[in-house]
C-alpha cells in the first residue's frame, strides 16, 4: 500500500526528516512515536501532500505509483485521508459542508445524517467548522470526515491526545470502523498509520509494526507494545542509547 | 411632523444645497446626465414586459411571471410607473406622486428620516423628483409575501431621481425585495433615490435590496429610518454586479424603547467598480438594539466599508462585524468600524478583519479531496453566507440562491 524510500523533507528551507523509509501493507496498521518536536506530523504531512512539506529526496510509493508529484486533493481522491492534530477553523463551513466534500460524488442528507450519528456529532454539524469545538469534538470531527471520505489509507495525528476515558472508547470505535477491524485479518484492506503519544489507541486497533522517531529519524521499529513499554519506563532516553 | 407649507420649505431649503458635495464618495457632476424621458405606457400585464427586460428584473428578485409568491409588485422604468398592484388586503403599494394626490398628509412623511439638504443628491431629489414608490402595510395588517418593487433604467444618460416612502402602521408586518436595475448596455446612467423608512410602534419591516447595475452608471441612495417602540427593521442590501461608483450610507434612528435594526449588506466588487457602503444607527432609546454585518469581497474594485454606532439611551446594545475578502492581486478594501457612546451601561462592540483567504484552510478542504478552485468558492460562499435571524425562510432562501447566482459570474 505505502513505501517510504529514503525519504527527506524540508519545511521552509529546514531539513526535518533525514532518510526515512518504511513500508506498510494492505490491511495493516502502523504507529509512530515520538517525543514532541521529532518529525511525526511533518511525515504525515508530506505523505498527505501538504504544499509546505518538501521532499528533497526519496520517494512516496502508494499503491505501487510515486506521489510525490502529485498535488494533495490529487492525493485524496487516489485514496489517502489524514486527520489533523490541529484543524484550523474555516468560518462559513460548516461541518455538514465539509462532511459533504468528503464524502463527494453522490452525497446526500441521509449518508451525512448516518455518519453523524455513528460519530456522535449531531449537535455540531451546522456549526463552523472547528469553531469553539472542545479538544474531543475537534478528534471525532476529524475521524467523522474520514468515514466520509473512506480513505485506502488512513494517517491519524494523534486521535486521542486530550480525550476523556469515555469518549477514547469511541474513538477507538470509529478508528476501527475506518481500518475495518471488523472484517477477518486477512480480509482487510485498508491501511493505517497512527501518531500516539498515549498509547491508549493499541487497546482498541491492532497495531502490527510500531517505529519511533527522533530528531526526522526512524530508529527504531518493532512490536507497538513493547516499544510503548519501552518509552513508558525508560523514556525516550532508552531509544537514544539504544542507537549507539 | 413639520407644519403646513413645508412643501415649499423643503423646495428652499434644497436650493440651498444644491452645490453641497456628499463628504464621502466621488463628486459626480449632475449636469452630465439627462432628465427628461417620455412617459411609458402602463401594462395591466407585467409579464408582457420583453424577455430582456423581465430577465434583468429576475435577476434583483422581481418575478412579473409568476406573482403567487409576491404580495404587490410596483415596476417603475425611467420616470414612468408602469405597473403597480397590491394583491393584499393591508397593504397599498403605488407611485409616490399618485400616493400624494391619494392622500393630503402623505407630504408630513417627506424629509422627516431623511434631511432634504443633506447633500447635492438629495436637493436634487427634491427639485426633479421623478416618482419612486409609496408602500404602506396598514395597521395590524401582515403580509406573508414580499412586496416586490423594481427600480429600472430603460434610457441612456439619464439620471432617476426617485423619492419612496415606506410606512409600516403599528403593529404590521411588511416585507419588501426591491431590485434595482438597468438594461444591460454600456451607456452611463445615475440613480438618485431617496427613500424613507417610517416604523411605528411594534411593526416589523424587512428590506431587501439587490442591486445589478453595469460599469458606467453611478449609484446614490439616501436612506432614512425612523424605528419606534419595539419596531424593527431588518435590511439586506447584496450588490455583487460592476458599478461604476456607488457611496450611499443609510442613517437608522431607533427613537421608541427596545427598536431593533439589521443591517447585512454584501458587497462584491469587480475591477473598475468603487463602492462606499456605510450603515449607521443611532440607539436613541431604551434598550435599543443594532447589529451591522457586512461582507465585502474584492476581485479588482475598491471597497469602503464603514459602520457607525451611537449609543445615546440606557441598556442600548449594538455590534458591528466587518469582514473583507481581497481575492485576486488588485483591490483594496478599507474598513472603518465606528462607534460612539455618550452614557455609562451601554454595550457597543466591533470586529472587522480584511485579508486573503488563509492558505491553510484551502489546504484543508483540498486534503478532503476539493480542487484548489473547489475550495476556494467553497469557502467564499461560506463567507457570503450570513444568517439573517427574522427573515422570513422563503424569502432567505430567495436571497441565498441570488447571492450564489451572482458569485458564480462574478468570480
Ligand atoms: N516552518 C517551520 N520552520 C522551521 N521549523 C519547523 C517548521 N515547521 C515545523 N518545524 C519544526 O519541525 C520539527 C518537527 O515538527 P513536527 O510538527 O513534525 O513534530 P511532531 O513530532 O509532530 O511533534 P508533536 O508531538 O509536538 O506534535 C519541530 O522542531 C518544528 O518546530
Ligand atoms: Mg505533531
Amino acid at each position: 500500500m505505502l513505501e517510504i524510500e529514503q525519504l527527506t523533507v524540508a519545511v521552509d528551507d529546514k531539513e526535518i526528516l533525514h532518510d526515512v523509509s518504511f513500508s506498510i501493507k494492505a490491511g495493516e496498521t502502523h504507529v509512530l512515536f515520538g517525543p514532541n518536536g521529532s518529525g511525526k506530523t511533518t511525515l504525515l504531512m508530506a505523505i498527505m501532500g501538504a504544499p509546505r512539506y518538501h521532499v528533497t529526496r526519496g520517494g512516496i510509493i502508494f499503491k505501487g505509483k510515486d506521489i510525490v508529484g502529485l498535488s494533495m486533493d490529487e492525493r485524496a481522491r487516489r485514496g489517502i485521508g489524514m486527520s489533523l492534530q490541529r484543524p484550523p477553523v474555516v468560518r462559513g463551513v460548516t461541518t455538514r459542508d465539509m462532511v459533504a466534500a468528503c464524502i463527494g460524488e453522490g452525497t446526500s442528507e441521509e449518508a451525512i445524517a448516518r455518519i453523524a450519528e455513528k460519530a456522535h456529532m449531531g449537535d455540531l454539524m451546522d456549526r463552523d467548522i472547528n469553531y469553539g469545538f472542545s479538544g474531543g469534538e475537534i478528534k471525532r470531527s476529524e475521524l467523522m470526515q474520514l468515514l466520509a471520505q473512506e480513505p485506502d489509507l488512513a494517517l491519524l495525528d494523534e486521535p486521542e491526545s486530550g480525550v476523556d476515558l469515555v469518549n477514547i472508547a469511541l474513538i477507538g470505535e470509529l478508528i476501527n470502523e475506518l481500518l475495518q477491524k471488523e472484517h477477518p485479518i486477512r480480509d482487510r484492506r485498508l491501511s493505517g498509520l497512527i501518531i500516539t503519544h498515549t498509547g491508549h489507541i493499541l487497546d482498541y486497533v491492532n497495531a502490527r509494526t510500531g517505529y519511533v522517531m527522533l530528531d526526522g529519524r526512524i530508529i527504531c521499529e518493532g512490536d507497538p507494545h513493547e516499544i510503548l513499554e519501552t518509552i513508558k519506563n525508560k523514556d525516550y532516553e532508552e531509544c537514544r542509547r539504544c542507537l549507539k | 411632523m413639520p407644519e403646513i407649507g413645508s412643501a415649499k420649505a423643503a423646495t428652499d431649503k434644497a436650493k440651498t444645497a444644491l452645490s453641497k458635495q456628499a463628504p464621502v464618495g466621488e463628486d459626480i457632476d449632475l449636469n452630465k446626465y439627462g432628465h427628461s424621458a417620455e412617459e411609458l405606457p402602463y401594462q395591466d400585464d407585467p409579464s408582457q414586459l420583453p424577455v430582456e427586460t423581465k430577465q434583468r428584473m429576475l435577476d434583483v428578485g422581481v418575478t412579473l411571471d409568476d406573482n403567487s409568491q409576491r404580495s404587490g409588485t410596483i415596476i417603475q422604468m425611467d420616470h414612468s410607473i408602469v405597473h403597480s398592484l397590491a394583491m393584499q388586503e393591508g397593504i397599498e403599494v403605488m407611485g409616490t406622486n399618485h400616493a400624494l394626490e391619494k392622500y393630503d398628509w402623505l407630504s408630513d412623511y417627506f424629509w422627516n428620516a431623511v434631511a432634504v439638504d443633506t447633500d447635492k443628491y438629495t436637493a436634487h431629489v427634491e427639485l426633479n423628483q421623478s416618482n419612486g414608490y409609496f408602500i404602506r402595510a396598514l395597521p395590524g395588517s401582515k403580509t406573508v409575501y414580499p412586496v416586490q418593487a423594481c427600480l429600472y433604467l430603460a434610457r441612456g444618460n439619464l439620471a432617476q431621481n426617485v423619492h419612496n416612502i415606506i410606512i409600516a402602521e403599528e403593529g404590521s408586518e411588511l416585507h419588501i425585495i426591491t431590485g434595482c436595475t438597468t438594461a444591460s448596455r454600456e451607456e452611463a446612467g445615475l440613480h438618485l433615490g431617496v427613500s424613507e423608512f417610517y416604523i411605528k410602534r411594534g411593526a416589523k419591516v424587512s428590506f431587501t435590496m439587490i442591486h445589478n447595475w453595469t460599469p458606467e452608471i453611478e449609484v446614490r441612495p439616501r436612506t432614512g429610518i425612523i424605528v419606534e417602540e419595539n419596531g424593527v427593521f431588518l435590511s439586506n442590501y447584496v450588490i455583487m454586479k460592476p458599478v461604476r461608483s456607488l457611496q450611499t450610507s443609510p442613517l437608522a434612528r431607533c427613537v421608541g424603547d427596545n427598536a431593533v435594526v439589521r443591517f447585512n449588506s454584501i458587497l462584491v466588487a469587480t475591477p473598475g467598480s468603487s463602492m462606499d457602503l456605510g450603515s449607521r444607527v443611532i440607539l436613541d432609546a431604551k434598550g435599543a438594539k443594532t447589529e451591522i454585518i457586512s461582507r465585502a469581497i474584492t476581485t479588482g474594485g475598491d471597497i469602503f466599508a464603514r459602520g457607525y454606532i451611537e449609543g445615546n439611551a440606557p441598556e442600548v446594545k449594538g455590534h458591528l462585524e466587518c469582514r473583507g475578502l481581497i481575492l485576486g492581486k488588485e483591490g483594496m478594501i478599507h474598513a472603518i468600524p465606528e462607534l460612539k457612546g455618550t452614557l455609562a451601561g451601554i454595550d457597543l462592540s466591533h470586529e472587522a478583519a480584511v485579508g486573503k483567504i488563509a492558505e491553510e484552510e484551502v489546504e484543508y478542504l483540498m486534503m478532503r479531496g476539493l480542487t484548489r478552485d473547489e475550495a476556494t468558492a467553497t469557502i467564499v460562499r461560506g463567507f457570503l453566507r450570513v444568517d439573517i435571524e427574522g427573515l422570513p425562510p422563503q424569502l432567505h432562501v430567495e436571497l441565498q440562491r441570488a447571492i450564489e447566482a451572482s458569485q458564480e459570474d462574478a468570480m
